[in-house]
């Protein structure tokens, strides 16, 4: 079989200080379309992988602030100038009725956008990964640490990928299919 | 992740330091600070001296209260990560048996200065009167520094006794859970005492006026000083020479998460008051805006919303800020001037507002405010210094300490 018709390898590890391991190994080696799947949250694994900090915060500060800019201009405009109606004697643009709102708006937008961002970013919903394909890989939401790369990276290379996994100390190494 | 961690050695202030002499510097201030405001509280300025000494004392108090309240929620929650700067907090603390002695000059020299509800009366007042009376009035506060000072000293004795449990394991875990169940039933008491003391002290200076969530927002006030004080108190000390390594900026980082979250609670307490008042629209509650809104007090209201919440709220948003000293620094200390304004504003709107010469208050600072807050804050600062340099900087045996010492924020 060719190998433009692998997807990518999969890797399993037995605990997290070994996929912890690991991956500062595929980290050093140069590969960056590679990920890593636990069933828990492994403290620190994202500085061995080589993350980079996420883009979610300047999106959620940036559609967060649009959001709640847009709010106070639509609560002074219908207040204040479309539909101008005195309620318990304050004046027409009273800037701390507003507040509430505007306040949580803010924050309904903020959430929202953390919320829809995230599964954009992490590139969900995903209905079918090559990984699924794998008997081994259903218990990485049981007890296996996995990890995988693709095949698309500039660094892969079939042989030396595998035997750069088989030396991180993977008890199984698999090849995926698209 | 896993390393192994060294127990730090650096934990005793050396002689040689500011730290060591804060004692006797402590006490310079405060003898020039209280000597010229207690002089002057004997005078013709009497009113205005004794409003600057509540307000110092009230500022300083939020430090030492805010510490009590930090330390006995960390100890019901068993937080880890604090462990490391925890005997900084209790030691602030342990300065709350001293303002028994500094509250002897308000309600004796400054009692009928500060309050009018002690010798003026009329149909409101009246039927306050069971409440706003001398014998309560000074019950009450006896109970409230008696507790403080009782709650204070325990944690602190304790946790020094925990110092010298050595390697006993088993000594250790007894006394943490007696601070433990300790702290579960003091919280109970610190939430009751430190509001009804802002009542009593703060919102009486005006005794029409009330507003239900006044103990909480001088509770936002005085946790949002404490974590200010404690940041600073933390990098000065580590210029120092003390815990160099043990407190890294994993904990800065934390304490900047702490005065992010509470400058969000201040002005969240402070604003659900206003709104409440300002939609009801009720003559006896809106008389504190009112005042507040006149004679050049206008400029301070106006700017509080602005440079205690959004200035800081927008600085200490980003997690690089929080997470580089100088910057969390700088942040901290505009914190605890905004800290100092915020109860300026307050308490001083009253002064002259009732009784005779009773006149519009209009913002007028004194040189007598600058000598309050120095003196108070000398024997607050000479109590502090002089407790941290007779006990360890840590708590070498808190069994959460190696937790702390590797803490990570990820």
């Amino acid at each position: 079989m060719s190998e433009s018709k692998i997807w990518g390898l999969l890797a399993q590890y037995e605990n997290p200080a070994e996929i912890y391991h690991a991956s500062e190994k595929v980290r050093d080696a140069g590969y960056e379309k590679w990920d890593a799947c636990a069933p828990f949250p492994v403290h620190g694994l994202d500085k061995a992988m080589g993350a980079k900090p996420s883009k979610l915060p300047w999106a959620v500060l940036l559609i967060g602030l649009t959001g709640s800019s847009l709010m106070l201009f639509f609560e002074s405009y219908t207040s204040g100038y479309a539909y101008p109606f005195i309620v318990g004697g304050k004046p027409l643009f009273s800037l701390p009725a507003f507040v509430p709102v505007w306040y949580e708006m803010s924050v309904l937008s903020s959430c929202l956008t953390a919320f829809f961002a995230n599964w954009i970013m992490s590139g969900l919903p995903e209905p079918y990964h090559p990984a699924f394909a794998s008997k081994a890989f259903e218990r990485v939401t049981d007890d296996k640490f996995f990890i995988m790369i693709e095949a698309e990276d500039a660094k892969f290379d079939l042989e030396k990928t595998k035997a750069l996994l088989a030396d991180t100390g993977a008890t199984l190494v698999e090849e995926l299919k698209p | 992740m896993s390393h192994t961690i060294e127990k730090p050695t650096d934990i005793t202030i050396p002689s040689s330091s500011m730290w060591a002499k804060l004692p006797v510097l402590g006490g310079i201030c405060a003898a020039t600070g209280l000597g010229a405001t207690l002089a002057m509280a004997f005078g013709e300025h009497q009113a205005r001296a004794m409003f600057s000494y509540l307000w110092a004392y009230e500022v300083w108090l939020a430090v030492a209260l805010g510490a009590l309240g930090w330390v006995m929620i960390d100890q019901i929650v068993r937080a880890g990560w604090s462990a490391v700067v925890r005997r900084i907090s209790e030691t602030a603390a342990a300065t709350l048996p001293v303002f028994i002695v500094l509250f002897i000059p308000i309600v004796t020299v400054g009692y009928h200065a500060l309050y009018p509800w002690t010798h003026e009366t009329d149909a409101i007042l009246e039927r306050k009167r069971w409440f706003l009376s001398t014998p309560f009035f000074m019950g009450r506060a006896g109970f409230y520094l008696l507790v403080w000072a009782a709650l204070s000293i325990y944690l602190y004795r304790m946790s020094v006794k925990q110092d010298a449990a050595g390697n006993d394991d088993m000594a250790k875990a007894r006394i943490s859970r007696s601070i433990w169940r300790f702290s579960a039933v003091g919280i109970i008491l610190y939430v009751l005492t430190q509001s009804f003391q802002a009542i009593d002290w703060m919102m009486s200076l005006q005794p029409h006026w009330y507003s239900t969530i006044f103990g909480v927002y001088y509770f936002a006030a005085s946790t949002l000083a404490f974590f200010a004080f404690i940041t600073l108190v933390s990098m000065g000390l580590q210029k120092a020479g003390v815990l160099k390594k043990a407190i890294t900026i994993e904990h800065y980082h934390d304490l900047g998460k702490y005065l992010f979250g509470y400058t969000i609670f201040w002005a969240y307490i402070a604003f659900s008051q206003f709104i409440l008042i300002w939609y009801a629209n009720i003559p006896e509650e809106t008389e504190f805006y009112i005042a507040r809104l006149h004679g050049g007090w206008e400029w301070v209201s106006y700017a509080l919303p602005v440079l205690h919440f959004f200035v800081p709220f927008l600085y200490l948003l980003s997690r690089q800020v929080k997470r580089k000293q100088l910057l969390l620094g700088l942040g901290a200390t505009w914190i605890l001037l905004m800290h100092l304004i915020d109860l300026y504003w307050l308490i001083l709107p009253n002064f002259g507002a009732h009784g005779e010469g009773h006149h519009e208050p209009h913002l007028a600072l004194s040189w007598l405010d600058m000598a309050a807050l120095v003196g108070i804050g000398g024997v607050f600062m000479a109590t502090f210094g002089w407790l941290l340099a007779r006990n360890k900087v840590v708590c070498v045996n808190d069994p959460r300490l190696p937790e702390s010492l590797a803490h990570e924020n990820y």
